[in-house]
C-alpha cells in the first residue's frame, strides 16, 4: 500500500521535473541565435519538411470540412429560413475555431510525430552525441531550426485551412445548393471582422504552433534512445500536444470571445 | 533535393500563406481601405434598447450609415442613453427623425433604423435624436396580444 | 606521475542509477601515445569516454585535459575544446541525411570559413588516408558497417584534432576490416601526433597496437602498464580477462540458490 502510494508521488515528481527539463531545453533552443548564413538554409529545409509537405493533408482536410460545414449548415438553418447566413457560419466557425484547432492536430499527427521521430532517432543512433563532440550544439543546429519552422508553418498552414474550407463551403452552399451567391458572401462580410475573428484566429494557431513544435521537438530530443523509446515519445508527441491544443484552445477563446 | 528547389517551394508555400490571409481579409471580412472614416456622434434615449450592443448597426432606409458606440444608463430619466457614429457624408439628417430600435430576421440581431422626418434642419454634432421607440418587447406583445384585441 | 599526460583523471567517482560505476579512480593517459582501455561489459568504458569529452560531469574528482578541468568548463569553452578532439563512435554515428563527402566537411564547413574548393581538397585528403575516397558521394545507408567506420574516422580527423578516442572501434568486424581499422589507428596516430584512447574488449588487437594499456572492473583500475608488464602483471582477475578464462575471479554461475533446492533433490524441503 505504501509503495503504490510512493510510486504515484514518484510519477507526480517525475512529470513535474519533466516540465523543469522541457524549460530547460526550450531556454537552451532559444537562446543561441543561430548565425543568419548557416542558419537560414536549415530553416528552408525545415519549413519545406515540417510546411509544404504537410499541405496536402491540410488541403483535402480543410476542404471536406468546409463541405460537412455547407452541408450540415444548410440543413439546420434552412429550419429558420436562414440558408442565407451558411457564409458567415461556415467562415466564422473556419477562421475563430476549425481552422487553427483542426490544422494544429493535423500538424501533431503529421508533423510533430515526424520530427520526435527523427530527432529521437538522431538520438539513439548517437548522430546528436557525435555532433556534441565535434564541437556543434544539437540544440542550435537541430532542433532550433525545426522549433521555428512549426511555429512559422502552423498559422500559414491554419490561414490556407480556413480559405480551403471557405471554398469548399461555398463549392456546397452556392454551386450545389443554390443559396444566392451574393448573400453567401455579403453576409460573411458582414459579420467577419479582420482584426476580432481573422487575427485571433491568427494568434490561437501562432500559439499552438509554438506548443505542438516544442512538444514534438522535446519529447524527440528527450526520449530513451531505443526503438522502444522513439515509439513511446511518437505516441506522447501526439497525445500532449492534443491535449494541449485543446485546452488552450478554451482558454483563449475564453479570453478572445468571451465577455469578461 | 536541391537547395535552391528547396527555397523556392518554400517562398511559395508563404507566398500562398500571404495570399490565402490577403483572401481572408478582403473576401472574407471585407475590410475595406476605407474603414478610417470620419464619423459624427448622435445621442437617442430609449425607454428599452432591448438587446442592442455596442458596436451594433445605424441605418437609413436600409443602408448602414453608423455604428453605435456605447449604451449607458441615465440615473436621472432611467433611460438608456445611446451614442452613435454617423459618417459624415451622411449630414443631412432631419432635426424631427426619429430613432427605431428594429430586429433584422425573427432571431437575428437588432439595430437602430433612422426613420426620417420632414425639417429642413439636419442634426449636428451632439445632437440627441427628439424621437425613439423601444424595442420590441416579445412578452408585452403578447400579454397586450392576449389581454387586449 | 607522468609530466608529459595529456588526459588526468584524479579520484573521480560517478554513480548513475544508484551504482557506483567509479569509485575514484585516477589515470594518466600520455600524449602522442596510443591507450588501451579494457574491461568487461558493463563497467562503464564508454562512460569514460563520456567523462573526459564532458559530455556527463562526475559525481566528484578532477579530470583534466590538456591544462583544462573539464568538468569545470563552461559551454563556451567546452564546445572550444571539443573542437580538439575526434571521436568515434561505436555505431559511427554518420549523419544520415548527408552523403559520404558532406559528412566528412560537416565539422569543417561548421567550425571554419574556408573556401568550397579547400574544404574539397581536405575532404578528399581524409578520405584518401582512410582509402574511401572513391566512395565520396555514397549515403550512409549504401555504406557496409567497415565503411561507416573509416568515413566517421575520415570525419572524426577532418579538424586534426590533437585526440582522438575510439568507442569499440573492433566490435563486430570481419578480420580484413579488423586489419584495415588496425592499420588506420597505428598509423594515423605516428603521422599525426595524436593522442589515441582505444576502448574495447578486444584483448589482441588492442594489445597489438597500444603502448599502454588499462583494465577496469568493478569500478576501479585493476591493472595498468604497457602490453608487456600487463601479460606478467601477477593478479588473477587481470589473467583470467587478459586469457579469456571463463570461471576464476569473474565466476560462471551467477548468483543463484542452492542447486538441490532447484531441481528437487534431498527431500526438496521449501
Amino acid at each position: 500500500m505504501i509503495d503504490r502510494i510512493a510510486a504515484f508521488g514518484r510519477i507526480g515528481l517525475d512529470i513535474v521535473s519533466s516540465f523543469g527539463r522541457s524549460g530547460r531545453f526550450l531556454s537552451g533552443v532559444l537562446g543561441g541565435v543561430p548565425r543568419p548564413a548557416t542558419g537560414f538554409p536549415l530553416l528552408v529545409k525545415q519549413l519545406y519538411a515540417v510546411g509544404v509537405l504537410s499541405l496536402p493533408i491540410i488541403v483535402v482536410s480543410g476542404l471536406f470540412i468546409g463541405m460537412v460545414l455547407g452541408l450540415q449548415g444548410y440543413t439546420i438553418l434552412s429550419d429558420y429560413g436562414s440558408e442565407a447566413a451558411i457564409g458567415q457560419m461556415i467562415a466564422l466557425t473556419l477562421v475563430r475555431e476549425l481552422g487553427p484547432v483542426v490544422t494544429a492536430l493535423l500538424f501533431a499527427g503529421r508533423a510533430g510525430s515526424a520530427l520526435t521521430a527523427e530527432i529521437g532517432l538522431m538520438k539513439a543512433t548517437e548522430q546528436l552525441s557525435s555532433m556534441e563532440m565535434m564541437g556543434v550544439d544539437p540544440l542550435r543546429r537541430v532542433v532550433a531550426p525545426r522549433l521555428w519552422a512549426g511555429f512559422i508553418a502552423m498559422p500559414v498552414l491554419a490561414v490556407i485551412f480556413s480559405v480551403v474550407g471557405i471554398w469548399g463551403g461555398m463549392l456546397v452552399g452556392v454551386d450545389w445548393l443554390g443559396v444566392f451567391a451574393g448573400s453567401f458572401w455579403g453576409n460573411m462580410q458582414s459579420s467577419v471582422d479582420f482584426v476580432d475573428d481573422v487575427l485571433n484566429g491568427g494568434i490561437k494557431s501562432v500559439v499552438f504552433g509554438f506548443v505542438c513544435a516544442w512538444i514534438a521537438v522535446y519529447q524527440g530530443y528527450d526520449c530513451v534512445p531505443t526503438s522502444a523509446g522513439i515509439s513511446s515519445a511518437t505516441t506522447k508527441t501526439v497525445v500532449y500536444s492534443s491535449l494541449a491544443v485543446l485546452g488552450l484552445d478554451f482558454v483563449l477563446t475564453a479570453v478572445m470571445f468571451g465577455d469578461f | 533535393m536541391a537547395q535552391r528547389t528547396t527555397e523556392i517551394i518554400v517562398g511559395l508555400f508563404m507566398i500562398a500563406g500571404c495570399a490565402a490571409l490577403l483572401f481572408l481579409a478582403l473576401q472574407v471580412s471585407g475590410l475595406s481601405a476605407k474603414s478610417a472614416e470620419s464619423t459624427y456622434t448622435l445621442y437617442a434615449n430609449f425607454n428599452d434598447t432591448g438587446g442592442l450592443t455596442p458596436r451594433g448597426r445605424v441605418s437609413m432606409a436600409g443602408v448602414t450609415v453608423g455604428t453605435i458606440e456605447s449604451i449607458t444608463l441615465n440615473k436621472e430619466t432611467f433611460q438608456a442613453r445611446v451614442e452613435m457614429s454617423i459618417h459624415s457624408e451622411v449630414d443631412n439628417i432631419p432635426a424631427d427623425s426619429s430613432a427605431v430600435i428594429r430586429t433584422s430576421g425573427l432571431l437575428g440581431e437588432q439595430y437602430i433604423d433612422i426613420s426620417i422626418g420632414a425639417e429642413m434642419a439636419s442634426l449636428n454634432e451632439g445632437d440627441t435624436f427628439y424621437s425613439t421607440q423601444s424595442a420590441m418587447n416579445l412578452e408585452r406583445l403578447i400579454s397586450n396580444f392576449a389581454s387586449g384585441r | 606521475m607522468d609530466s608529459s599526460a595529456y588526459i588526468s583523471l584524479r579520484d573521480v567517482v560517478f554513480s548513475r542509477s544508484g551504482r557506483r560505476i567509479f569509485d575514484g579512480i585516477s589515470l594518466d593517459i600520455p600524449r602522442g601515445k596510443i591507450t588501451a582501455i579494457m574491461g568487461p561489459s558493463g563497467t562503464g568504458k564508454t562512460t569514460l569516454l563520456r567523462l573526459i569529452g564532458g559530455q556527463i560531469r562526475p559525481d566528484s574528482g578532477s579530470i583534466v585535459v590538456d591544462g583544462h578541468n573539464v568538468p569545470k568548463l563552461k559551454r563556451k569553452a567546452l564546445y572550444t575544446l571539443r573542437e580538439k578532439m575526434g571521436m568515434l563512435f561505436q555505431s559511427g554515428a554518420l549523419f544520415t541525411d548527408l552523403s559520404v563527402f558532406e559528412n566528412v566537411a560537416f565539422p569543417l564547413r561548421v567550425h571554419t570559413s574556408l573556401p568550397e574548393d579547400m574544404i574539397r581538397d581536405i575532404v578528399l585528403m581524409k578520405l584518401e588516408a582512410v582509402g574511401l575516397r572513391g566512395a565520396r558521394n555514397l549515403m550512409p545507408s549504401e555504406l557496409s558497417g567497415g565503411m561507416t567506420r573509416r568515413v566517421a574516422l575520415a570525419r572524426s580527423i577532418a579538424l586534426d584534432p590533437e585526440l582522438i578516442m575510439y568507442d569499440e572501434p573492433f566490435a563486430g568486424q570481419d578480420p580484413i576490416a579488423m586489419g584495415v581499422l588496425v592499420k588506420l589507428i597505428r598509423d594515423l596516430n605516428s603521422s599525426m601526433g595524436l593522442t589515441s584512447v582505444l576502448v574495447s574488449h578486444d584483448v589482441p588487437e588492442s594489445l597489438s597496437i597500444c603502448h599502454y594499456a588499462c583494465i577496469i572492473a568493478d569500478g576501479k583500475i585493476i591493472g595498468e602498464g604497457t602490453p608487456e608488464q600487463l601479460r606478467e602483471h601477477p593478479s588473477d582477475q587481470v589473467q583470467q580477462f587478459l586469457q579469456g578464462q571463463p570461471d576464476g575471479p569473474v565466476p560462471f554461475h551467477y548468483p543463484a540458490e542452492d542447486s538441490a533446492r532447484d531441481f528437487g533433490l534431498s527431500g526438496g524441503v521449501s
